[in-house]
């Protein structure tokens, strides 16, 4: 395969797996070795991939050879690739959870070709030039969401799947109507191409409706206030590594294309946008703290905890200024991580105690140390406690905050840290500490072998946060492209 | 020609959202596949309507209808069947299961269920 097809390879080797483990479904063993396998070179494809960008630029690809606004252009810039990468590793941890916790009769019912078919979406998601295409790889992401949400068929899950499959449904037909009003005003569906033919319109009222119709639309797949309504019934459902893929990826994937089409297309006029936007941050920082603090449940603690990450990222692109965006990506991918290691901490929990009620378990740290202090560093690297990985983007944000003069945002950022650190440290003190109880729970929960998988994600995150040093580099090519689109227009159409 | 077919569109969406907004979850589907077709003829509509050949190079015509409206329908049309398929049984195995199909009765006891 030619090098410049590389950045294809995180999308099609999930792809051809998914494919591939379609026929044997029933041999678990083989799926498991198959996609266990597929899963890690995907990560070092995606770090080769990394590498590439960050001597040659940003990668483009005219699919098919059609030239750049004719053809559908697959773009990996710095952030899609960073992206990519943290998709790919979050996959192959969740996988490795999966193993040991999914149970056989989801195993033999097409689990991981599913599994594969998620990946596969996200990671289009993150690398398409297309906007149609990134219609296209949402909905890949979402049927194969809507699949590994109802998998397993029990009443909750049922319920639960109808009001999610409801509401994605609604968010797709919006998208394709708001793609609709676009092609009408521009003409074109080449995300480059439409931001130049903006450009040269110079953003009419139109085009601010459009951008103000895409936040729904993806405010809908990214849980923004008043938008996150289906997201807590809907993530409590599923079996836990599932919950923790979504609450990792799903949300971001919204999160993203909010940063790629209000720093790519709609940065002329921003005056209204942003405004709405860092409104709208705020407001999902303040109801995603009420819903952490109020809920004595340990599942509904963490997903309410993804609304306010959501916040706090929209809250940085809505500044606009270099080091805000500088911070929502260090931030975006340190809380993919952060959040996966803390859906599986607490799904470890569950298959202990047998229950996610706070109030029914106390004194796990006397027989489950290494889960207990794992727990502590995972909720205080999500609160951005300094030298863990939630630290630097949160300064950033905080520091663009200021210098877009919105202090009360940025305070409100600020504060909203100490309130996620006490409704996180709530579950350590209440579940940990105390006197131990005995569960009857599950029988026989395989913890050491569970706890490989959030163990190495929180390596992970620890690494990103004492080595920010080392990561900047990446991170700052990934938000200059955001500050300067001209240099992904020019990298796509070639001028 | 739009502005007929803008109206007209408008009416659809206007059904499916009161459609959705109703009790029964049949009629939710019903209202969902309203709005799929609102969204269809969104697109073939926002390409523009000028008169001109089908988009088929052996008609020899001057002028050609727009032909990527009609290959973003065709996507969104299957997808929307594929969706829509998935929903339909989801519907049967939740009125099996859970023997309603009021979406008011499909609402979590408070706590772990």
């Amino acid at each position: 395969m030619a090098m410049i097809n590389f950045l294809l390879l995180p999308i099609l080797i999930p792809l051809i797996t998914g494919v591939i483990m379609i026929f044997f479904s029933k041999n678990v063993i083989a799926q498991r070795w198959i996609s266990g396998i597929s899963s890690i070179l995907n990560v070092i494809v995606s770090v080769l991939l990394v590498q590439k960008i960050r001597q040659d630029g940003i990668q483009t690809l005219d699919v098919s050879s059609w030239e750049a606004p004719f053809g559908i252009t697959l773009v990996s810039d710095m952030l899609s690739a960073l992206l990519v990468l943290t998709t790919s590793i979050v996959a192959c941890t969740t996988l490795l959870y999966s193993f040991r916790s999914i149970g056989e009769a989801r195993e033999r019912f097409y689990y991981y070709p599913c599994f594969n078919f998620l990946i596969v979406g996200v990671n289009g998601a993150f690398t398409t030039g297309d906007i149609f295409n990134l219609f296209v790889f949402f909905e890949v992401m979402l049927m194969a969401s809507y699949a590994l949400i109802v998998l397993g068929g029990t009443k909750i899950q049922l319920r639960e799947s109808i009001k999610y499959l409801l509401v994605n449904i609604i968010s797709s037909a919006l998208f394709v109507i708001t793609v609709a009003y676009l092609y009408s005003v521009v003409g074109t569906l080449n995300m480059a191409h439409i931001s130049e033919r903006i450009s040269e319109v110079g953003q009419p009222g139109i085009v601010t409706v459009i951008a103000i119709l895409f936040l729904v639309v993806f405010g809908l797949k990214g849980a923004v206030f008043p938008l996150y309504f289906w997201l807590p019934g809907s993530y409590y459902a599923p079996p836990i590594p599932v919950m923790a893929l979504f609450g990792a990826l799903l949300t971001k994937v919204g999160v993203y294309s909010i940063m790629r089409t209000y720093t790519l297309l709609f940065y002329h006029d921003t005056g209204y946008t942003s405004k709405i936007l860092a409104i709208l941050a705020i407001l999902s920082i303040i109801f995603g703290l009420i819903g952490a603090l109020a809920f004595s449940d340990i599942k509904k603690i963490i997903i309410y905890n993804i609304i306010i990450a959501v916040g706090v990222i929209l809250f940085g692109i809505s500044a606009m200024t270099p080091d805000s965006l500088t911070g929502s990506v260090f931030y975006l991918i340190h809380d993919m991580i952060i959040k996966a290691t803390l859906f599986l901490l607490v799904g470890i929990m569950i298959s202990i105690t047998g229950t996610s009620n706070l109030k029914e378990i106390s004194g796990l740290i006397k027989q489950y140390p290494g889960l207990a202090w794992t727990f502590f560093l995972s909720a205080l690297s999500l609160a951005g406690i300094p030298p863990l990985s939630g630290f630097i983007g949160k300064l950033l944000i905080v520091k663009g905050g200021f210098e877009a003069e919105n202090y009360l945002g940025a305070a409100i950022v600020l504060l909203s840290s100490l309130l996620i650190l006490l409704s996180i440290m709530k579950i350590f003190i209440n579940g940990f500490w105390g006197t131990p109880r005995s569960y009857d729970g599950e029988e026989k929960v395989p913890v050491k072998t569970l706890m490989i998988a959030p163990i190495i994600l929180i390596m992970i995150s620890i690494l990103y946060g004492v080595g920010a040093e080392a990561v900047y580099p990446y991170i700052s090519q990934a938000a200059e492209t955001l500050v300067k689109p001209e240099i992904y227009i020019d990298a796509v159409l070639k001028e | 020609m739009e502005i007929i077919m803008i109206f007209v569109i408008g009416i659809l969406f206007m059904c499916a959202t009161y459609l959705m907004l109703s009790k029964s979850l049949l009629r939710i589907i019903v209202g969902t596949g309203l709005l799929s077709h609102g969204a269809h003829l969104l697109i073939l509509t926002m390409g523009g309507l000028k008169k001109g050949a089908a988009p088929l190079l052996g008609e020899n015509a001057e002028t050609y209808t727009d032909p990527i409206p009609q290959a973003l329908i065709l996507t969104a049309i299957v997808i929307s069947f594929g969706v829509t398929a998935f929903f339909l049984v989801l519907a049967y195995r939740a009125y099996q299961e859970l023997g309603t199909d009021n979406m008011e009765k499909l609402r979590g006891m408070d706590g772990n269920d």
